[in-house]
């Protein structure tokens, strides 16, 4: 291969060719073209005139420029020329085995398929070396197999990166794996710093040596979004300190039809030289409760995916309390250390029960409250089946109320006895009691208890079948504390002692803010501590790959809450969104804590980059452009010797031409022009079409359609009505709304319509359309009897909507919609049609010419004139039925136009030229 | 021979089988024009009414407008304004240089001069005058029937490359309309026109033009050649001939006009390229501007 700065060639002996060019340009100049024929009456002027002067004939200059152009073209494509050629003989060509190491974490994965080109490339130089292939991922370490690199080669789209990095664990398992022979290595890093990379260099180095392939592209990282005193904050990270940089931040989640949508985007900026980023969001409460992810666009990594769970859904929470009235006893508030536990976590909404039901809390608490009106309770209880919370109080009214005395209320977990106990007071024995550890079942279960939380006053349950599996929290004597039930699916919890300090110490303890949480009341703190999760199992609901796409979880198994917080992420702990009971974890690729740092490789590690010009052949694009040119010579020689078609041969040879030089991989589709149905909706659509009904006879429907088509023209010629090509409609396929009117003629033998499109015409005829039914047997036995096309008319109108019909009448309003007839012939002369029937009250006022019959246009015309024959005419616009005979059956087609024009004209104005009656009083009343 | 009578009702049909487009879009075409003053502003035979008079000695008793004359004591006669039928002869060339046209979208000058006539002849008929043909092939008559028989004479083509006006039959004090391209030789032309002006017949020549035959856009080398094929001429530099052919068709046109204004008929020149309504209602006003 020769090679000219980026240019080389296969075969630059060819070039020489170029040396003939300028003989074939003296050859080709000389030919002159030849002369056009053209026909032009004019001739008869022209003769006897001379030519002025002997023009000579030549090729113009630009036309030769194009030829020898095309065959520079020829020449040089054919010399093999290659873009960017690799020479070879610079590289290191290895020999002996080579392993591919891939770090393969989820920071790798935004430039994944440039990783995997890079590696395709790396294994086709391999196979070409006949070097056996292993390949090793850190993330998920298997003994490497040596094997041709053609067989790694078949499975390269199967390899994938992991939603994890490769930690220390992982990394040490891999050195175990690594084989005892030589070896050298590709190590395709991810580019982020790992305490772990030394030892693994130093082992591979021992065995050969050891090439890293780094991307310089940038790496970002999205952390946790925090709540912060109103507002959602996040950390956008970057690998490696740059310039300034704008990246855009979206949020997704279920806009309010419940559909996926990207819910916000923001700019986010990083400065000149910073790898860090923030974005504070001020988002309303319903929004925020909406997003179910942050992404970083356009980064395609886990790393730029950030799952927010809980933490950012604010409960809402419906303080209500028994009395409130006692202004300035703030600490004997029943509602003040609820106030103080929940403030921070959720949103409070205050109100009477009424008016905050709507808000659709998530926990309605009631404090001491003991009777509810019967609004109110079939109102709660309809919020709890739809899986609200109540969390009930107890106090000195409940305590004395009969609620729940005899019989279980529905609003409460259990029945109590009246009155309720004293313990350790003043005026009782025994000591104030403690609470008992929490049992395996219990939803608190895990939590540790104070030693100073005693309670002095309770109400009492009632002993009862069900108490003992209502009971979540009890005494150290085994009374119950905290009872529960579920109502649907919410649930209706009780504390049997009061939300202020009088009753208990309960509401003082740290214990009250946890138990509410675990209660679901207030929200999760946005990083819980390893304390609270003890004891409690996490599914996964939806994890991410290493993509940061989002994937259901399947049957992963559940993780142990302890874990779920700081264990490594793997394929046991994937990173994800966890649901517990009554609330969701998330756990991120990249945590609050996360700092992404580059990666530095000793002084002896050669490092390579992704970007890498690629080895382009241009012998396929100079011949292509070789053929485009001389096409273009043969359209441009044509337009030259005027054979593309008269005056206009300029302009055309000049679309031709531009066409034809746009390069191939330009040629873009047009917008694919609307098809099928579409299409034919919008012609119909777009202009007034009539239409007949397809009744699978061929013969009848051509005849249709010639029949209306000579309706429309006479529509055309006479009246302002100016008819596109009429249709044929399939009744079960086809859009009935678009057309005024049906024509449908009657066969025996057509099929009934189906159910569907019964629904469908019914739909038309209600909506103002028109059916006219044409039975074609003139009607000789009278309406609907004997013959069948009527039998066959009576079995298809039945399922129509239609109402009493009558002939019509000599008043009707199709008597003058345009023309003034009296009879409605086509091919035959029957009088007989009919149309709906007058109102009974209908009645000749006096001075009016016409009785006010209808207000709307019928909804069907039948007769049997067979009309469309009549109509008929073929595109010329000679008629296609002959019609009685002579002139005067001329004039019976004449009449049948004007009923089609009258019927048109019906359907399209309606009751208008009815309404004309009224004129003359409308006339008088504006003392005209 | 049976063939031949086959072959030659075919073509017959098809022929016949353009007529009602060609009839149809005249019809459309004269629909555009609003019949105006057709009357003759004066009593006299018709169908409108004029006026009333008072009855006058030697009208008779039977004139008498009883309706009129019942409201007071005098005698009216209803006087009827007076129309007349004028008989209007159109020629049509129907030679082979007619049937070019330069453009798709262009008519052929013969398809335009049909219309143009038709559409005429529609408006003529309407208006109560009677409308044939030069020579005795269709006397000139009125009503419906004969704008059929005029629509099925006009789908016929000649033979020749350019037709001479055919000037027998001439009724003395007709009308005339006389559509061509007027490429031909124009001695026939002026004969008619003479033996017109001699019967007192005026009339309309209507010289219709493609826009080519008036540009002459042409250059390189071309050999021209009529439609029939009849005649052609070869020249290296069509360029060059454009103002010499330019001029030749000015002076032909000059001549026409000259002709027509010695014989006291008027003339047109139409481009296909213009609208038909445009040649149509001059044709008209021009016709009818000899009544008044």
């Amino acid at each position: 291969m020769t090679i000219l700065g980026p240019l080389g060639f296969t075969a630059p002996w060819l070039l020489l060719g170029l040396l003939a060019l300028p003989i074939l340009w003296v050859i080709l100049r000389a030919v002159p073209p030849a002369p056009i024929r053209r026909m032009f009456p004019g001739v008869v002027l022209l003769l006897g005139l001379k030519d002025e002067e002997q023009v000579t004939d030549r090729t113009p200059w630009w036309l030769l420029l194009m030829r020898m152009l095309a065959v520079a073209a020829v020449i040089i494509g054919l010399a093999g020329p290659v873009l960017n050629p690799q020479d070879d003989s610079g590289e290191q060509a290895g020999a002996g085995p080579l392993l591919v190491v891939m770090d393969a974490s989820w920071s790798s994965a935004s430039d994944w398929t440039a990783r995997l080109e890079a590696l395709d490339a790396l294994l086709t130089r391999a196979e070409r070396e006949a070097r056996p292939v292993a390949l090793m991922r850190l993330t998920n370490p298997e003994a490497p197999q040596f094997q041709a690199a053609g067989v790694l080669r078949s499975r390269l789209t199967g390899i994938l990166p992991e939603p994890w990095q490769p930690d220390d664990a992982r990394v040490t398992r891999a050195l175990e794996l690594l084989p005892d022979q030589d070896f050298d290595t590709y190590w395709m890093s991810d580019g982020l710093a790992r305490d772990s990379r030394k030892p693994l260099l130093e082992s591979l180095e021992g065995h050969g040596r050891v090439t890293v392939f780094e991307s310089p592209r940038a790496h970002y990282a999205l952390t946790p979004p925090r709540f912060e005193d109103g507002h959602v904050l996040l950390t956008l990270r970057r690998l490696r300190p740059g310039p300034e940089t704008e990246v855009s931040l979206a949020g997704h989640g279920l806009d309010p039809a419940g559909n996926p949508a990207v819910l916000l985007r923001n700019p986010v900026i990083f400065e000149q030289s910073a790898t860090e980023a923030e974005l504070e969001l001020n988002l309303p409460a319903e929004l925020r409760a909406r997003i179910t992810r942050f992404e970083i666009e356009g980064a395609r990594s886990a790393g730029a995916v950030s799952l927010p769970d809980d933490s950012l859904r604010r409960r809402e929470v419906a303080l209500i309390a028994g009395n409130e009235n006692r202004e300035g006893l703030e600490l004997l508030s029943p509602l003040h250390f609820l106030n103080k536990a929940l403030v921070p976590t959720a949103d409070l909404l205050d109100g009477t029960l009424e008016e905050v039901l709507p808000a659709n809390p998530d926990v309605i608490v009631l404090a001491d409250v003991a009777t509810l009106s019967p609004g109110e309770q079939s109102g709660i209880t309809e919020w709890l089946e739809n899986g609200g919370t109540l969390l009930r109080f107890a106090g000195p009214r409940l305590a004395a109320s009969d609620v729940s005395r005899s019989e279980e209320d529905p609003l409460m977990p259990v029945r109590l006895r009246a009155g309720g106990r004293s313990v350790g007071g003043a005026m009782s024995w025994g000591e104030p009691k403690s609470l008992a550890a929490f049992a395996e079942d219990s939803p608190f279960y895990g939590l540790e208890i104070p030693e100073d939380v005693t309670i002095s006053s309770q109400v009492m349950a009632q002993p009862d079948p069900t108490l003992a599996s209502r009971v979540i929290a009890q005494l150290t004597d085994g009374t119950p504390l905290v009872t529960r039930k579920s109502v649907g699916q919410g649930q209706v919890v009780l504390f049997h002692v009061t939300a202020n300090a009088e009753w208990s110490s309960l509401p003082l303890s740290g214990l009250f803010v946890r138990m509410l949480e675990r209660l679901a009341v207030s929200s999760m703190p946005a990083s819980p501590d390893a304390a609270d999760l003890v004891g409690t199992v996490w599914q996964p609901l939806r994890v991410l790959d290493a993509f940061g796409r989002i994937a259901d979880a399947g049957n992963l198994p559940g993780v142990a809450g302890e874990a779920l917080l700081d264990a490594p992420l793997g394929p046991e702990l994937q990173p994800g969104l966890y649901q517990g009971e009554d609330r969701s974890l998330a756990r991120n690729v990249v945590t609050a804590d996360t700092v992404l740092q580059p990666a530095v490789w000793p002084e002896r590690i050669s490092v390579e980059g992704l970007s890498r010009a690629q080895e382009t052949p241009l012998a396929g694009w100079l011949l292509a452009t070789a053929i485009a040119l001389l096409l273009a010579d043969v359209i441009a020689s044509l337009g030259l010797s005027g054979r593309l078609g008269g005056g206009r041969a300029g302009s055309a040879a000049a679309a031709i031409l531009a066409a034809a030089l746009m390069l191939p991989g330009m040629a873009r589709a047009q917008d694919d022009p609307p098809t099928g149905d579409d299409a034919a909706a919008i012609l119909a659509a777009s202009e007034v079409t009539l239409a007949h009904v397809l009744t699978g006879d061929r013969q009848l429907d051509d005849m249709a359609q010639a029949g209306l088509r000579g309706l429309s023209e006479i529509l055309f010629f006479r009246t302002s009505v100016e008819p596109a090509e009429p249709m044929g409609v399939d009744l079960e396929r086809d859009e009935l709304a678009f057309f005024p009117m049906l024509y449908w003629p009657v066969t025996p033998s057509q099929p009934a319509p189906s159910e569907a499109a019964y629904v469908k015409l019914n739909e038309y005829l209600r909506s103002g359309g028109m059916i006219l039914f044409d039975t074609r047997d003139a009607d000789v036995a009278g309406f609907g009897a004997a013959s069948p096309e009527g039998r066959k008319l009576q079995q298809l109108a039945a399922p129509l909507d239609i109402p009493p019909l009558e002939q019509v009448p000599q008043d009707h309003v199709l008597t003058r919609t345009f023309y003034l007839l009296q009879d409605f012939p086509g091919r035959y002369t029957s009088r007989d049609v009919w149309v709906e029937a007058a109102p009974p009250d209908a009645e000749l006022i006096e001075g009016m010419p016409f009785r006010n019959l209808n207000d709307n246009v019928t909804p069907v015309v039948i007769g049997g004139n067979d009309w469309a024959a009549a109509w008929a005419m073929d595109e010329r616009g000679n008629p296609l039925v002959r019609i009685g005979s002579g002139f005067s059956g001329e004039r019976q087609r004449e009449i049948a136009y004007r009923f089609g024009v009258n019927l048109v004209m019906h359907v399209l104005t309606g009751n208008y030229k009815s309404d004309q009656v009224h004129v003359p009083a409308l006339l008088d009343r504006l003392g005209q | 021979m049976s063939d031949r009578i086959t072959l030659l009702r075919r073509d017959a049909q098809e022929e016949a089988s353009r007529f009602p487009a060609l009839l149809a879009r005249a019809e459309h075409l004269a629909g555009t024009v609003l019949l105006g003053d057709h009357g003759r502003r004066r009593s006299g035979v018709g169908d409108d009414f004029w006026q009333y008079r008072p009855l006058r000695a030697g009208d008779s008793v039977r004139s008498i407008d009883w309706r009129r004359s019942a409201r007071g004591d005098d005698q009216y006669v209803r006087e009827r304004e007076w129309q007349i039928a004028q008989s209007v002869l159109l020629w049509v060339d129907t030679g082979a240089s007619m049937r070019f046209s330069s453009g798709k979208d262009l008519p052929s000058k013969g398809d335009r001069a049909r219309l143009v006539a038709l559409a005429a002849a529609v408006l003529l008929i309407r208006g109560g005058e009677r409308v044939g043909f030069t020579g005795w092939s269709l006397p000139p008559r009125g009503g419906d029937v004969q704008i059929l028989r005029l629509a099925e004479a006009l789908a016929t083509d000649g033979a020749e490359d350019y037709s001479e006006p055919e000037a027998r039959g001439m009724i003395p004090h007709a009308r005339a309309v006389f559509v061509s391209d007027f490429l031909g030789n124009l001695d026939p032309v002026e004969a008619a026109l003479t033996k017109a002006a001699d019967r007192g017949v005026r009339g309309v020549l209507v010289q219709v033009l493609d826009p080519t035959e008036e540009t002459f856009p042409f250059k390189g080398r071309t050999i021209f050649e009529s439609v029939g094929g009849s005649v052609s001429h070869e020249t290296l530099k069509a360029g060059d001939l454009r103002t010499r052919y330019l001029e030749r068709l000015a002076e032909r046109k000059a001549r026409l006009a000259h002709l027509s204004r010695l014989t006291g008929w008027q003339y047109l020149c139409h481009h296909t390229s213009d609208s038909a309504q445009n040649a149509l209602l001059w044709l008209y006003r021009a016709m009818d501007g000899g009544h008044g």
